[in-house]
């Protein structure tokens, strides 16, 4: 295997890791309240997170383009105090691929937290465990094997992300350069051999994600 | 200890519960039909429920008191819950449920220790099995066991022996007597049986869709001509 496709490989577990652990607090204390509380403008939120599912991802990307250039309402703020520039970097295949995934962590995770018996915390609550106790001792470990389920859905999602992750980031080897971005430049320029070989890196990490994922969740079957 | 319930309210779909009545008794039964607002009234009182008006003072402490808007949340009242089919948490131990409510520093009455309660449900034997392993009347004292060892000042049972056959009922009413005269603990008892009222509670609160229709001593309420009404009704 090249150099370059070991570059590749190490840059979109890199993304996918960075991009899963950065959704993963929000994506759970998020599902939590959608399955959990009830407030003002939740069917709002809810829609607008599912959009990522049901809208093209190239359309994601374009208004991710827009929020996070260097004119964006959320890009210009984050150069201007941090100095960060979002788009056309490796950061911005991070936030790429991290809205892609939240919508299918959130999910998961909020079927995991409806599935939790609510007695159980109530009683835990009359046992003199307060809010953070319960949710620590009874909610997650219960909602557990739904969160693992989710993480792996979402880690999978950003190893395959293409769509956002053209429009954010674009193609730059060495830099925004992903396998699933990788892959289709190599079939353009007709070098399917080097296509061949991401194909079967990609398939062998998902493989990979996805086992680890099951037997996670078998280990955790009561 | 009294427990005293003034004027609640809560609406529950169609029918609203509204109560007012002072408990003395030791172990006093709430006796109605399914939906008559059993459960929900021990949501109340444990504070996993907000009325919307009303207050409810256990002995000289005010746990909800809408009006003067107090309410003590749930973790801070010491009053055991003990809801249908026990609710033990599947994913740990016997020994990990009796214990989750357990703390050292908790001021506790001589004779509740682990030990003790352990002894007297007869569960010491099934510290180290898994919740899954436990039959229905175990599963019941097991879950006994870890509201009392919370060290609780009120202990509520919501139809503890329902969904269990009649001889394993049987069984299982002496351990609640034994509760009951070991631990001097105040219980709400939540039952459709007018013979578990008799067995064991010294007061009788009817409640029929949200309201109160009786309240008195067992044997003057469910005297043979009265007993067959309310077998009938619930």
């Amino acid at each position: 295997m090249s150099a370059e496709a070991w570059q590749i490989t190490w840059f979109t577990l890199g993304v996918a890791t960075l991009s899963t652990l950065a959704i993963l607090p929000f994506g759970v204390a998020l599902a939590w309240l959608l399955a959990r509380r009830d407030w003002p403008g939740k069917s709002l939120v809810e829609t607008l997170v599912a959009l990522p599912l049901v809208i093209p991802p190239v359309a994601t990307g374009l208004i991710l383009l827009k929020l996070l250039g260097r004119r964006g309402l959320i890009g210009g703020w984050l150069e201007r105090t941090f100095g960060w520039e979002i788009v056309f970097t490796w950061r911005g295949v991070v936030v790429a691929t991290a809205v892609m995934s939240f919508p299918l962590l959130v999910r998961a995770a909020r079927v995991a937290f409806e599935g939790v018996d609510r007695r159980l915390e109530h009683v835990a609550r009359t046992l003199g465990a307060g809010p953070w106790r319960v949710f620590l001792t009874i909610t997650l470990p219960l909602a557990a094997r739904g969160l693992i389920a989710g993480t792996v859905l979402a880690f999978a999602r950003a190893l395959g992300e293409f769509g956002a992750t053209i429009m954010v980031a674009g193609f730059i080897p060495g830099q925004t350069a992903t396998l699933a971005l990788s892959i289709y430049h190599l079939v353009q320029l007709g070098r399917d051999a080097e296509a061949l070989t991401l194909l079967t890196i990609s398939v062998a990490i998902a493989f990979g994600a996805v086992w680890l994922g099951e037997s996670l969740l078998r280990r955790r079957t009561p | 200890m009294n427990l005293a319930l003034r004027h609640l309210r809560l609406p529950l779909g169609p029918l609203t519960l509204e109560l007012d009545a002072i408990l003395p008794g030791r172990v006093t039964a709430i006796f109605g039909a399914s939906g008559a607002g059993k459960t929900s009234l021990l949501e109340l009182i444990a504070g996993l429920r907000r009325p919307v008006g009303g207050s409810i003072h256990l002995g000289d402490t005010a746990l909800t008191d809408i009006a003067a808007r107090v309410f003590v949340p749930p973790e801070h009242r010491a009053i055991g819950y003990v809801p249908q089919e026990g609710a033990l948490f599947p994913h740990l131990s016997v020994r990990r449920n009796l214990l989750y409510g357990f703390h050292a520093s908790r001021p506790r009455p001589a004779g509740l220790t682990f030990e003790h309660v352990a002894d007297v449900l007869e569960i010491s034997a099934l510290t180290e099995r898994a919740i899954g392993t436990l039959s229905g009347g175990e599963k019941q004292r097991v879950a006994l066991g870890r509201a009392l060892l919370a060290a609780p000042r009120l202990l509520l049972l919501d139809e503890p022996l329902a969904g269990l056959d009649a001889p394993l009922r049987e069984r299982l009413l002496p351990y609640l007597t034994r509760v009951r005269d070991e631990f001097a603990i105040p219980m709400l008892y939540v039952t459709h049986s007018p013979d578990e009222v008799m067995a064991l509670c010294d007061d009788v609160l009817v409640l029929t869709a949200g309201r109160l229709t009786a309240h008195g001593a067992p044997d003057t309420l469910f005297q043979p001509t009265t007993r067959a009404r309310f077998e009938l009704r619930a």
